[in-house]
């Protein structure tokens, strides 16, 4: 268990922090043909847009209810309504997320009452689903606002048992998989591969491989999601076989969709590494009644080499980790699995995982804890955000780019860390690294004054190597 | 900040619309509105000052998606990069607390970070439960000895032009004015020719891009008090009421500044950009033709002549691959006269141009520079811009990097020319690296590669694709 230690600065520094009204925005990304609209001011999603097209390198569809000076006081619930109405009518989205900001929570937006009353006024657009949900910034974090809104969206969507009839089992080969924040568009192609290769259909809640993969399409453009899972998907969760949950935040979505439909549901902390892994494996092979496949046998058994070759280079290298709770939690119990320490951690909040962490401590904070903690404890390599890129600098460390925002790294969305193949090909990138900036086991030259080597005998050059050469030539 | 204040920062006396009986900007539409908000635009303007702590007070998100987030550079102190953010938490805004958590993080930051000031960003929530900012940071300056400036940019204000205002003029009130510059240095009194003081105001030295032109200023004995705020220092703005002459960069978005400098120190202004050979030109000239020192004007058009022929040469090659190309160009409108006199320098022609952030003035320039009949876009939805990019068969797109991956996703080549670019195109060397950007995209292989159907679709009688290969 490891101990937490609470924010004490009044500053924030170099803020690790995103908010839960982009992270709510992420989550309704995932759907097919959505478009999120934050209730705030302009500025709230243009920033939100900006954070996520340097990430993805794609258009993002993201709208906002423009609160303005006179709204922001006087009440903006007419600007939900006017906005909704609005992408209704221009976008003709399945679904808009409605997610709020701390403007509007402080001002006392009533979403859902403002939604009713766009329900009463404009009937002619029934079929579209709008999912409001309260995700103000002064709370939680980027991860915890992606979790309320995919909890939101099954509330909505997902049909009680009771009333539609639908039944466990029903649609045999199909899997629910809500999937939390902390996996990769990359990641959830290789779970759908995994759970595909038992003869299973997942059905991923939501679904960024399909929205957010960077694919060309032969349409121009489009104003709302290009992909995610369909929202008609929603009415069949409760016909499936069996719900996975993967990420401890989408607990809680896991339970309401559990209570709703009584399907059984599995719960996975994460999917980095052997045994990991292999607990998915069990699971689906009880799931499908089918052996497991030679294929990822083989997988297995190539992790299982990997680890051995690159133990050597991972074994007690010093870590030091920043992301949110999913995040932090999977890829620290990753490296500790491989034998490395976790020197440095930090989170922008608190969260229950923490209590089966086996990191000593780990601070409430921002990017500068980490740094500071990191440089005192002699970290070999960083893992965390494109934000951490000069604080690795400063301290002369690699950076391991995971999570969110990575604008300098192209590609760094669809670069997959779970299931066995993915988790091999991480150790061997921490290897690598980890082998290229080995300065701190090496053994410094020593230099006897008895030696009779002759760039020694350079007067007044006492470290120089290849400055003496120069001279002695 | 009072609505008073807002219409009074809304109503500048040196824009052309002003005259106009209706001014101000449309209220935002809920559902369909882009674009920033007044506190973006008040941190775009004042960020690149490098030596000074810029606190955002407010929760997560207005700090959080955007800190270090731009593509200013400083030629020495990087505390500009550092974001600070009072991370408002629930208890904080319940509470009231968010006063004293500001107060406290100004001390944190002045302890560690040694700033030469401290500029504090209020945003909404403490804007709407009403903390006291400018109190604090009166407080705190006075308890702990260092320069604290409130910049009140609450998004809901409005636009982030506004918010260039905004931040404008929290330097004019709070820090113009306050030191005198410094003496010339003993190496520039030995050059043999007077040196005179300028400003430039709304240069952001975007991937270091003013760096091309400042060599020249100092050929000149023009010596550069202060950008507003590229690679700026706090000392270098408390010193701008001693220039002699103003430039007003990038259009209108610090007009405030260069009147109120005006209006109080009797500096005059004009107006001018460093994008292409012509504007280049013409903005050394103003400074020689203000300044109105014969010796400076001499030396000032051997300059050009010179610099004009060496750019002549080196672009020869480049001219004849990117002559007639046709480009869109959506800027938001902000910079978009000064753009198109760079691409016509090079024979492009500039089809359509945005203009719906653009002042009246900027439009009758852009009426100058292309004609009449130029397609101005108000709607600059990305569908908008695509329909009119296939309408007037243009070559590129030139626009934010926010439109950037429309322009892929259409497989339409696109250039970068927002803030977060990488590349500087400033000054006549910038020129050079702008048509190196250009040929290489407009002239890439992989436009035929991504916009050909597989070859097992290519057959079919599909119409989707097929309107895809020849679409645009």
């Amino acid at each position: 268990m490891a101990g937490i230690i609470k924010r004490k600065k009044a500053l924030s520094v170099n803020p690790l922090k995103s908010s839960q009204t982009v992270g709510a925005s992420l989550a309704f990304l995932g759907l097919h043909r959505a478009i999120p609209m934050m209730h705030g001011s302009q500025g709230c999603t243009a920033f939100g847009k900006v954070f996520f097209v340097r990430h993805f390198r794609e258009p993002i569809p993201l709208q906002t209810t423009a609160m303005d000076q006179v709204s922001s006081v006087m009440g903006a619930d007419d600007n939900i309504v006017e906005g909704l109405k609005t992408i209704c009518e221009k976008s003709k989205p399945a679904l808009i997320g409605l997610p709020t900001t701390g403007l509007a929570e402080t001002q006392g937006a009533d979403i859902r009452g403002a939604t009713k009353t766009f329900r009463d006024k404009y009937p002619e657009y029934e079929h579209i689903k709008v999912i409001p949900v309260n995700t103000p910034d002064f709370s939680g974090c980027f991860e915890t606002g992606y979790a309320a809104a995919v909890f939101e969206t099954i509330n909505i969507l997902v049909p009680d048992a009771k009333d539609a009839g639908t039944k466990p089992g029903k649609r045999m080969r199909q899997v629910n998989i809500l999937v939390s924040s902390a996996l990769t568009p990359g990641d959830l192609e290789v779970l759908k591969d995994i759970v595909e290769a038992f003869g299973l259909r997942p059905v991923m809640i939501p679904d960024l491989s399909d929205s957010l993969d960077g694919h060309l399409t032969d349409d121009d453009f489009s104003p709302v999601t290009i992909g995610g899972t369909p929202i008609t998907e929603f009415e069949t969760l409760g016909d499936a076989i069996a719900s996975l949950v993967i990420g401890p935040s989408m607990k809680k979505s896991g339970d309401l969709l559990n209570e709703k439909t009584g399907v059984t549901q599995y719960y996975f902390d994460h999917l980095m590494g052997l045994e990991a892994v292999d607990k998915l494996v069990m699971v689906l092979v009880d799931i499908s009644g089918q052996e497991v496949p030679a294929k990822l046998e083989r997988h297995r058994a190539q992790l299982q080499d990997a680890m051995l070759d690159t133990h050597f280079m991972i074994g007690q290298a010093k870590v030091g980790i920043a992301g949110d709770p999913d995040l932090l939690f999977a890829f620290s119990e990753f490296m500790l699995s491989m034998g490395a320490e976790i020197v440095a951690a930090v989170s922008p909040t608190n969260a229950s995982i923490f209590k089966l962490s086996q990191i000593k401590e780990i601070k409430i904070g921002d990017l500068e804890d980490l740094e500071l903690m990191a440089k005192a404890s002699a970290a070999e390599i960083l893992i965390g955000n494109s934000h951490l890129a000069e604080s690795a600098n400063r301290i002369g460390i690699p950076l391991m780019r995971v999570g969110f925002p990575q604008f300098d790294l192209l590609g760094g969305y669809q670069r997959s860390w779970i299931g066995y193949q993915a988790s091999r090909q991480a150790v061997f990138d921490f290897a690598n690294i980890l082998m290229a900036n080995n300065h701190h086991h090496e053994v410094k030259p020593y230099r006897s004054f008895l030696a009779q080597k002759p760039e020694y005998l350079i007067e007044g050059d006492e470290d120089g190597t290849a400055k003496t050469h120069a001279h002695s030539r | 900040m009072k609505a008073k204040d807002i219409a009074e920062l809304l109503d500048e006396p040196a824009c052309e619309h002003n005259k106009k009986s209706k001014s101000g900007c449309a209220k935002p539409k809920p559902g369909s509105t882009a674009g920033g908000c007044a506190f973006d635009g008040a941190q775009i303007a004042l960020l690149p000052i490098a030596d000074v702590a810029h606190i955002v007070h407010g929760p997560i998100a207005c700090a959080g998606s955007s800190w270090d987030n731009r593509g200013t550079r400083s030629s020495g102190s990087t505390l500009y990069r550092i974001g600070m953010t009072t991370d408002l938490t629930e208890q904080d805004v319940v509470m009231g607390r968010g006063e004293k958590r500001l107060f406290h993080s100004i001390k944190q930051a002045i302890d560690d970070y040694n700033p030469a000031a401290v500029f504090v960003y209020n945003t909404c929530i403490p804007a709407l439960v009403g903390d006291d900012v400018d109190a604090v940071c009166k407080a705190a300056e006075e308890k702990w000895g260092v320069r604290v400036v409130p910049v009140d940019a609450a998004g809901f204000y409005g636009t982030k032009n506004l918010g260039n205002r905004i931040a404008g003029e929290a330097m004019v009130k709070y820090v113009v004015g306050t030191r005198d510059a410094d003496p010339l240095p003993e190496k520039a009194k030995a050059l043999g020719f007077k040196i005179h003081d300028v400003n430039l105001a709304g240069e952001y030295n975007i991937a270091g891009e003013f760096w091309h032109v400042l060599p020249l200023l100092d050929e000149l004995g023009i010596r550069v008090l202060c950008t507003l705020s590229g690679d700026a220092r706090f000392r270098e703005v408390q010193s701008m009421h001693k220039a002699e002459v103003n430039m007003m960069v990038c259009s209108k978005a610090l007009i405030n500044v260069a009147r109120k400098l005006q209006e109080q120190y009797q500096i005059p202004w004009f107006e001018g950009s460093w994008y292409g050979i012509t504007d280049t030109t013409h903005a050394l000239r103003e400074f020689s033709r203000i300044i109105n020192d014969p010796d400076l004007t001499i030396r000032t058009e051997a300059l050009i002549t010179r610099e004009e022929a060496r750019l002549d040469e080196a672009l020869i090659p480049w001219r004849k691959r990117l002559k007639g190309k046709r480009v869109l160009l959506y800027t938001g409108g902000v910079k978009s006269w000064s753009v198109i006199s760079a691409l016509q320098d090079l024979g492009m022609v500039v089809v359509a141009t945005g203009t719906n952030k653009s002042t009246e003035e900027d439009k009758a320039r852009i009426r100058e520079l292309m004609g009449e009949e130029t397609k101005m876009i108000e709607d600059g939805s990305p569908k908008a811009l695509l329909g009119i990019v296939s309408e007037y068969k243009a070559d590129i797109l030139i626009a934010g990097g926010r439109n950037m991956y429309t322009a892929l996703k259409a497989k339409v080549p696109f250039l970068d020319i927002n803030q977060e670019r990488e590349f500087g195109y400033a000054g006549y060397q910038g020129m050079l690296e702008l048509v190196r950007q250009l040929a290489l995209t407009i002239e890439s292989p992989v436009w035929q590669a991504v916009r050909k159907p597989a070859p097992w679709r290519a057959n079919k009688k599909d119409p989707v694709s097929e309107s895809a290969a020849v679409g645009i």
